[in-house]
């Protein structure tokens, strides 16, 4: 007592203890502040990288040529009979590109680069275009045995080429560009027949195999995406606010809905890949839904989001004040009335704000999709609602990582532009929940 | 109320759905699963066939040679896959796991050869020969000396061979989940350790005991200057771009595809190539394979025609989209072919 009377006493009057403690103040005002720069340099530093290497990814080199459509190679027999030519593959096509080139590479023989030949401009072709001339040839049997000008994506070397990945030294030393297609790459440029631009195939497109990463696109893994999250908002939004009311407001609080508590907590922390075990066992195994479909993506993510949803929920119940209910109750409503129509409107923006972060999160999630087959190579996009939801698709962080592990350094940039799409995505739904928030928030 | 009846409705919908058309639904498309490896392969040979034919795209997914056959073995049905993609030969505790779940008729199919090759920065320490017992007396985590094992000492690539550049031991190899580790340890460590005269020592100490010598050939050292990568090769091309002294065990195909990063070893004064592994000259090589279920054929459309298609001399003869990538064709492609023509008649 008096040795707390001793030493209160002074420190009021001291002013060096004063100073210290305003000194401690500003100290952990900085630290504060070094902890944020430390965390906005790291965004900056993140967001940077991924954008200097991505952006380039919706930018492709394109690659105009005269295609004389040969009707000996293309229609042996030479009766237009489309079952004929579908049966002529693509292979047949590839001689036909460096054919028609001949004439390309005279001319550039005879004046810019003096070592242009048809199989080299040919090889600055992607492999896609022998399935391109196909496609055409198909739908346009009529067109046979003329020349027409198409428009092909360039080979991922020279794409890289041109947007400053690949130089004369690097190709010198590499097995798959020759330093003369860079030449003949600048005087294509030149003469106009070679473009760089917005290439929308990457966003819509469909992922290609590792021959030709410049046809390679997020579309599938998009479409998969928006899929799993439609079917994650359909069924965790309505499940988990309706076991949130009741475990709110009408639930007896007993021991078993302790228990449930409880577990709805240790839910929320179970590690992701425990919800793709569950998902084959359950879904694939027992219910019999196919591999590799945005339905089963969509039953886990939506079991892994559950408990995030619930949780964010009951917060938000819980802070509408309960004079609210109270008074509707006074004025002769019923329980229900008094929640759906007074609580449950004023609890929206926190619901909301919750179900958007739960969702972000399944977005984002690849681990249990790799279990349910969904880590793929899939070529053909689902096809509309609600069938679709049982074709084979990918996920957009799927993309990312099969990207990621491709031998071809092209393939970077495009994993960049895929986490590009995907913060947007992200951008875009919390922008919609902070929107809904606004509009629907209450103060009091 | 509303939001409530909208609730229960949205509910239902997607229950009714996934309940109807689950049932009703058969599957189209091919389904494959297995190794990593194969997986570049496959999803070319997936592309060019839903190019070509009018049946959907293939589905190929990867995780690797074991976790690919064991879902290739859990049964016949639609909703198991079709084929399994493989490093690796099938195993015998594979086959009867497969026939205890009633998948019996099991076609093994080769579709080439990859080669595996020793690399390291293009501009790093002049790494261009190799013999597998200089792997194996750098990479050794004992070594046979004077009658005993001790641990081995060397740290240097010059004290393993006078002749190799003065720079410490750094390697990346594949980690054990890796099929490559396996033909790593067996084609050029155990090949090494037998090359160099140490097996015969290490039978001396121990007795005789062959199999424990192989396994004490095998054993890679663990301090630090050998390093397992459980990712992919790309993983490994970062490791050694940040180590220029590293260097990296890559498949064919991965050093192809980077030739402006990375110059290759020779092994035995053999330099890696689709040509010197295709005659048998470069020794580190392996068969790459995929295993068709019979029981699909006619039921799963176009498997029969995937297969054929895979193999085909198109596909993956010499000039075919599967060599340019870095598959070392198989000679013996005909007697696939004909293998397949005969399936399901």
């Amino acid at each position: 007592m008096t040795d707390a009377t001793a030493t209160a006493a002074p420190a009021t009057s001291d002013p060096s203890r004063t100073q210290r403690r305003n000194a401690a103040e500003k100290r952990f005002q900085l630290y504060g502040k070094l902890a944020v720069g430390i965390g906005v340099l790291a965004l900056i530093m993140l967001l940077g990288s991924i954008l200097s290497r991505g952006l380039p990814a919706f930018n492709q080199t394109f690659i105009k040529a005269d295609i004389t459509l040969d009707a000996a190679a293309l229609d042996p027999n030479g009766n237009r009979d489309p079952e004929d030519i579908r049966k002529v593959l693509t292979f047949a096509y590839k001689p036909l590109i460096n054919d028609s080139l001949t004439g390309l590479a005279e001319q550039l023989a005879a004046g810019p680069v003096p070592e242009a030949t048809p199989d080299l401009i040919a090889g600055m072709i992607s492999d896609a275009a022998t399935a391109t001339l196909r496609d055409y040839v198909i739908r346009n049997p009529g067109q046979i045995g003329e020349t027409v000008e198409f428009e092909f994506l360039a080979n991922a070397r020279i794409d890289q080429y041109l947007k400053g990945n690949v130089d004369r030294e690097s190709a010198a030393a590499d097995s798959r560009v020759d330093p003369i297609q860079l030449d003949i790459a600048d005087a294509l440029q030149e003469s106009g027949a070679m473009e760089k631009r917005f290439n929308l195939d990457f966003i819509i497109g469909p992922d290609a195999s590792e021959n030709r990463p410049e046809a390679a696109g997020i579309g599938v893994a998009l479409m998969g995406s928006a899929y799993m999250m439609l079917i994650v908002l359909c069924l965790a939004l309505p499940i988990g606010v309706a076991a949130s009311i009741y475990l709110e407001e009408f639930a007896p609080k007993n021991w078993i809905t302790d228990i449930i508590e409880v577990n709805i907590s240790n839910l929320a922390a179970v590690p992701s890949i425990v919800f793709g075990i569950l998902g084959l066992a359950i879904f694939i195994n027992y219910m019999h839904l196919p591999n590799s479909a945005p339905i089963v993506g969509g039953l886990v993510l939506t079991l892994m989001t559950l408990p995030t949803i619930i949780i964010s929920t009951r917060a938000s119940l819980k802070s509408v004040p309960p004079s609210i209910k109270e008074a509707a109750i006074g004025v002769g409503a019923s329980k229900m009335q008094a929640i759906f129509h007074h609580v449950l409107p004023l609890a929206a923006p926190g619901i909301l704000t919750g179900t958007i972060i739960g969702l972000a999160q399944a977005l984002g999630e690849t681990a249990p999709l790799l279990l349910i087959g969904m880590v793929a190579f899939v070529r053909d996009h689902p096809g509309s609602l609600p069938d679709g939801l049982f074709e084979p698709a990918t996920g957009l962080p799927v993309q990312v990582y099969n990207f990621t592990q491709r031998a071809d350094p092209a393939f970077v940039e495009r994993a960049s532009g895929a986490i590009i799409v995907l913060l947007a995505f992200l951008v875009i739904m919390n922008a919609i929940a902070i929107f809904l928030r606004q509009r629907l928030e209450r103060k009091w | 109320m509303k939001s409530g009846h909208f609730a229960g409705t949205a509910v239902a919908t997607v229950m009714a759905i996934s309940a109807t058309s689950a049932f009703a639904q058969s599957r189209d498309q091919i389904q494959v699963a297995g190794s990593s490896t194969v997986l570049p392969y496959a999803s070319i040979v997936a592309e060019a066939f839903g190019e070509n034919f009018d049946y959907p795209s293939p589905v190929v997914e990867s995780g690797g040679s074991s976790a690919g056959l064991k879902k290739f073995c859990e049964g016949v049905g639609e909703n198991t896959i079709d084929i399994a993609n493989s490093s690796r030969a099938i195993r015998e505790a594979e086959v009867a796991a497969c026939a205890e779940a009633g998948v019996t008729d099991i076609m093994e199919v080769r579709i080439g050869y990859d080669g595996i090759v020793f690399a390291s920065k293009s501009d790093g320490p002049d790494f261009t020969a190799f013999t597998p017992a200089q792997w194996y007396n750098a990479l050794a985590a004992e070594l046979p000396q004077d009658g005993a094992m001790v641990a081995n000492p060397n740290t240097n690539w010059t004290s393993v061979d006078e002749s190799l550049p003065d720079s410490e031991i750094l390697a990346f190899i594949p980690g054990t989940k890796h099929g490559t580790r396996e033909v790593f340890e067996e084609k050029v460590i155990l090949q090494g350790c037998e090359d160099s005269g140490a097996m015969e020592q290490i039978l001396e100490i121990n007795g005789g005991d062959e199999d424990a010598a192989e396994s004490a050939c095998m054993a890679v050292r663990t301090d630090g200057l050998s390093v397992d990568i459980d990712g992919d090769y790309t993983e490994t091309l970062a490791r050694i771009e940040s180590n220029p002294n590293g260097i990296g065990v890559f498949g064919l195909a991965f050093y192809e595809n980077n030739t402006d990063k990375l110059k290759v070893a020779t092994i035995n004064d053999v330099v890696p190539s689709t040509e010197s592994i295709s005659t048998g000259e470069y020794p580190v090589s392996r068969p790459l394979y995929f295993y068709l279920k019979q029981a699909h054929v006619g039921v799963i459309p176009g498997l029969k025609e995937y297969a054929e298609f895979f193999v085909s001399d198109a596909v993956a003869g010499p000039n075919g989209p599967l060599a340019a990538y870095g598959l070392v064709s198989d000679p013996a492609l005909a007697e696939t072919q004909a293998k397949i023509a005969d399936l399901g008649s």
